[in-house]
């Protein structure tokens, strides 16, 4: 098993929910697949999806929601 | 005048706190500049006397913080706020808060800007003041009933807007009974969620028409026009190209928009830069009232070239207390005036921002040339903020001689290390329509399906 690394392709700020009002696009712990959104970046005032680019289990947020995030930070890793 | 040796804080960022520093330097005055953690090196933190932290880079945390910006200016022993365009601008707490901390807000009170930005409540007004307004329904509408039978005496297609909304946001548009069905509910949900408030009302829509806006300075008692600005070329409801004056308009019917504009900024007790905007049908030759924002306008440069008037540097002295000096018959319309708003966007791909480190800035110099910005060689444009980098300007004798200046303007500026708006405008400038002032507000978005952008 190794750990794979789930990074954001652009600077901004990340929001782990689709809303405040929603709950985290993955929980904490479970399962990942390839291609789902896992966050949202926000750049100049619009919008991004961060898609999976790996499938994993026991998934672990490493930026907290709303904060800010450079360009190959790592978000989110998995086991797989 | 008695501004030397004041201090002027300045809560905002970007080109426009630049602009405000260079008009408070320019009056004698010392100049605090606000800043968050992602942006102590812009270039108005670099150009302040001295700079105030005043939180985390997002604007929420930090640039729209009332207390913390107000207790910021207050420790600093600033004289006076500038609040910029955006964020706290146009914000009536805000203007509040500032006037109870013992300084002087840049701006109106925070009567008129509460008043003018229930749009509701500024559209009963701009009626009162003799402004003409489009047909529309009388006060906010509570439920589907008052907006149906609102139709019958407004017509179709209307505009559902938010009474608290506001540039633009959150209009839907219904050309038939069953898309106001359909759009009512949406409209009232998502403008309870984003403004906490569900008002609503109708307007009549206009096609093809034109954005006129009129720019007005007063003291509070005695208000002027500067003339008008055209703004018809947007994307997103978004400007990105704005001239003075507006083309082809008749003398007669600048003449008639400019005295209501100033009617109503007297009736309204207005202090400091105002804007009121329209839309034009130019079939018709008639002018909608829209809204009025309280505030220095991105665009305020083409106001500034045709009539020589610094408004900045007015609105500073206006609000510290120095009645207008000077009358209408002093305002002249020289010339005309053409400003591009260089975004940090790829046109060629779907004008998706382009944060990065500037390289190679290279901007041309001339008479006639101004460009107003927050760039700098090596400078890195933080994703935080939105994507204005600067503004090109340019004045002529007349709009001819204006395309023409803008055209060599556009050929000689470099920016590089980014992606930026500025090949649009040289696509824009080779068009017949923009050539011959034939635009309206729907104008660029299917001008650019039909003219995609081409990768550099």
């Amino acid at each position: 098993m190794t750990t794979k690394e789930i990074r954001s392709p652009l600077p901004g700020t990340f929001y782990r929910r689709p809303s405040p009002e929603e709950p985290p696009f993955i929980e904490d712990g479970g399962p990942v697949a390839e291609g789902t959104v896992v966050g949202l970046v926000e750049v100049m005032k619009t919008f991004h999806e961060v898609k999976a680019d790996a499938s994993g289990t026991n998934a672990r947020y490493l930026i907290e929601n709303e904060q800010p995030v450079t360009a190959g930070d790592v978000i989110l890793e998995v086991d797989g | 005048m008695g501004l030397s040796g004041k201090t002027l804080f300045i809560a905002n960022r970007g080109e426009i706190a630049v602009r405000v520093n260079r008009a408070a330097k320019s009056l004698g005055m010392r100049v605090v500049q606000a800043c968050s953690e992602a942006d102590r090196d812009m270039l108005a933190a670099r150009l302040a006397d001295q700079c105030v932290e005043i939180g985390p880079p997002q604007a929420a945390k930090s640039y729209l913080d009332i207390e913390r910006v107000t207790a910021a200016a207050k420790d600093s022993g600033a004289d006076c706020v500038h609040p910029g365009y955006g964020f706290l601008s146009e914000n009536a707490e805000f203007a509040a808060a500032v006037e109870s901390a013992g300084l002087v807000f840049i701006g109106p009170s925070p009567e008129t800007i509460r008043r003018m930005g229930d749009k509701v409540e500024a559209r009963a007004a701009a009626k009162e003041a003799g402004v003409p307004t489009a047909p529309g329904s009388e006060g906010r509408l509570e439920d589907l009933d008052a907006a149906v039978a609102a139709i019958e005496h407004i017509g179709l297609p209307v505009m559902i807007k938010a009474a608290a909304g506001g540039g633009g946001r959150g209009i839907r548009v219904a050309h038939t009974i069953e898309d106001l069905r359909r759009l009512i509910p949406q409209a009232q949900a998502e403008a309870k969620a984003a403004f906490g408030d569900g008002g609503l009302y109708l307007e009549y829509m206009v096609e093809n028409a034109r954005h006129i806006e009129v720019q007005v300075l007063g003291d509070g008692q005695r208000a002027v026009h500067v003339f008008e600005r055209d703004c018809s070329l947007q994307r997103r409801r978004q400007k990105v190209w704005e001239e003075a004056p507006a083309i082809g308009l008749s003398d007669a019917s600048r003449k008639r928009i400019c005295a209501a504009s100033v009617a109503m900024a007297e009736a309204v007790g207005y202090r400091g830069a105002g804007t009121l905007e329209y839309l034009y049908d130019g079939t018709r030759d008639e002018f909608y009232f829209l809204e009025m924002n309280t505030r220095i306008q991105v665009e305020h440069p083409v106001s500034e070239m045709v009539s020589g008037i610094d408004l900045v540097e007015a609105m500073i002295r206006i609000c510290m207390g120095e009645p207008l000096w000077f009358d209408q018959d002093d305002v002249t319309l020289n010339g005309h005036a053409i400003e591009v708003r260089v975004n940090a966007e790829d046109p060629a791909n779907g004008f998706m921002p382009f944060p990065g480190v500037v390289s190679g800035l290279d901007v041309p110099n001339g008479s006639g040339l101004r460009f107003d910005t927050m760039l700098y060689d090596g400078y890195a444009i933080p994703p935080f903020y939105d994507s204005l980098l600067g503004k090109l300007i340019v004045h002529g004798s007349d709009r001819t001689d204006a395309l023409r200046r803008l055209d060599a303007a556009l050929r000689t500026t470099r920016i590089g290390g980014l992606k930026t708006t500025l090949p649009l405008y040289q696509a824009l400038l080779a068009d017949g329509d923009v050539a011959a002032g034939r635009t309206h507000t729907q104008f660029l978005e299917h001008w650019l399906d039909a003219n995609p952008i081409a990768a550099d």
